[in-house]
């Protein structure tokens, strides 16, 4: 049987799940941005972060609500707590990738540095956890969320060859650290978007298992796999 | 009959509530209050339990919940042979209090009611005594005449209830002049005054208002340093808010048991999960 309260947390979980798709459609305009040297589409990706801002406050709102009126427990209680937390990573990744943006606006006043390979590469795994993550918030699968978890060691390490490429650039030529600092940045900032969706794999771990994951064995061994 | 409870409860309110939870007694973590195996319990014909098998733990809270028509308040009542007092009973497996076989052959359901006390849904106190009368009943009608004692019982049971505070200097007054609330707590009083070593509560405060409800479950939480309290109830906050394990019944059935913190956390069974979120039939 469907009770009315049952309905509120589906409409919870369908904001959610709008937020997490406006988030990455958010990132992947701000590296499209990026790699066509577009200004215009960058401010566009600029103004639509207060669409995500506006969801979060939302979400805030609905979960404290749900809480204060329907005492929930057991699923239901995991499903907002998740719910909340989600919706405060996502909402990072939607200021992640108005950073990118505002970068791009820069670097397209400038010739490019060097052909972009590895940000969009960066760029298309971490989109590729996000919407990894969701899908297993909406499906309830753990398994797969576990294995989201342990890409984010493949942006890291991306991350890291970026790094010292970029160093090496600065080295040989000084007139490229203006624009090698803005891609170093903006890698660091597809690296924390990789992160927010690990951390939303953990979270649906947790609305699925009861059980926190976080900083443990579990997490850190398949990473640990992935990188050997 | 073991008596559990230190003769001097001189404890004061406050301080056995603040610090119940553990360091103020030694805790004897593994002692079982009631080993309850393959219990099964009809009423003429129709079976009302099926075949329960469950390990109560002593100086803890343990809460009992399921729909209506589950078998809960027959379940507790089975732990204190309340329920012979209907006819056409009949039991199946065994109760052990203690250790003790509580369905043994030479064990009186008098004594047995001596050991474990009962407070009932609906607050009972009798019509044409007074509070004190009401206290003392119990001691009373075991012989007790020292009048000393039976003072100093007055005042440890009141105050071990709440209540002393408030009707300390009206305790001649009859005890249906008292408010809803006070007359729940006087007949937790009447039950704490025969020092009894258990504690059974069907839906205590299922009549009461949310502020005697309150000091109610605090009273709950305080005697669990020297009682072992079975509440049955059908609200599932106040269960999650005072046990410390919890039994979900169905259908005369036990289809979980657990600490309560895992019951309304993350059950094992779905049955379960329903029923504490309100999604139940």
């Amino acid at each position: 049987m469907q009770r009315f309260f049952d309905a509120e947390l589906e409409s919870l979980r369908s904001q959610l799940l709008r937020m997490g798709e406006t988030a990455i459609r958010q990132v992947r305009d701000a590296i499209k941005a990026l790699v066509d040297g577009n200004p215009s589409q960058a401010d566009q990706v600029i103004a639509a972060d207060d669409e995500i801002d506006r969801l979060e406050v939302e979400i805030d709102n609905e979960a404290i609500r749900y809480m204060n009126l329907r005492a929930p427990v057991a699923t239901q209680l995991r499903m907002v707590i998740v719910g909340m937390k989600a919706s405060h990573d996502l909402e990072r990744v939607g200021d992640e990738a108005s950073n990118i943006a505002k970068r791009a606006i820069r670097l397209s006043a400038e010739p490019p540095l060097k052909p972009y390979i590895d940000i969009p590469r960066m760029a298309g795994i971490a989109t590729e956890m996000l919407r990894g993550a969701l899908d297993c918030f909406l499906t309830g699968d753990a398994d797969k969320a576990l294995a989201i978890c342990k890409r984010d060691a493949e942006v890291d390490e991306i991350n890291r060859q970026l790094y010292r490429e970029l160093s090496s650039f600065m080295v040989e030529n000084p007139s490229t650290i203006g624009r090698a600092l803005e891609i170093m940045f903006i890698s660091k900032s597809l690296e924390r978007i990789a992160d927010h969706a690990t951390n939303i794999a953990e979270e649906v771990i947790y609305l699925v298992r009861a059980k926190d994951v976080r900083h443990t064995d579990e997490v850190k061994k398949t990473s640990a796999a992935q990188e050997a | 009959m073991a008596d559990v409870v230190p003769a001097k409860i001189s404890v004061p309110q406050s301080a056995a509530v603040g610090g119940a939870p553990s360091g103020a007694l030694p805790v004897e973590q593994e002692s079982i209050a009631f080993d309850v195996k393959n219990f099964s319990l009809w009423y003429g014909a129709r079976q009302a339990l099926h075949d329960i098998t469950i390990r109560i733990p002593a100086r803890k809270v343990t809460a009992i919940i399921g729909p209506s028509g589950c078998g809960k308040s027959t379940f507790i009542r089975a732990l204190n042979r309340m329920h012979e007092l209907t006819p056409g009973t009949r039991i199946g497996g065994e109760v052990r209090l203690f250790g003790e076989n509580l369905y043994g052959l030479n064990v009186e359901p008098t004594t047995v009611r001596r050991r474990v006390g009962m407070v009932f849904q609906k607050s009972n106190p009798f019509p044409t005594m007074s509070i004190a009368e009401n206290v003392l009943v119990g001691l009373r009608l075991n012989g007790v005449r020292d009048k000393a004692l039976l003072s100093q019982r007055l005042e440890e049971s009141l105050h071990m209830a709440a209540l002393w505070d408030e009707v300390k200097d009206t305790l001649g007054r009859p005890g249906i002049s008292l408010s809803g609330g006070q007359q729940q707590r006087l007949c937790i009083a009447r039950a704490l005054a025969v020092k009894p070593e258990i504690i059974l509560m069907d839906e205590p405060c299922s009549a009461l208002d949310p502020i005697a409800t309150a000091k109610v479950e605090e009273l709950i939480h305080s005697l669990q340093v020297n009682y072992t309290v079975v509440i049955v109830t059908h609200n599932m906050q106040q269960a999650a808010r005072c046990s410390d394990k919890t039994a979900f019944f169905y259908m005369g059935k036990l289809i979980e048991y657990d600490e309560t913190r895992t019951i309304f956390m993350n059950p094992a069974n779905p049955q379960t999960e329903a029923y504490v979120s309100g999604r139940f039939g």
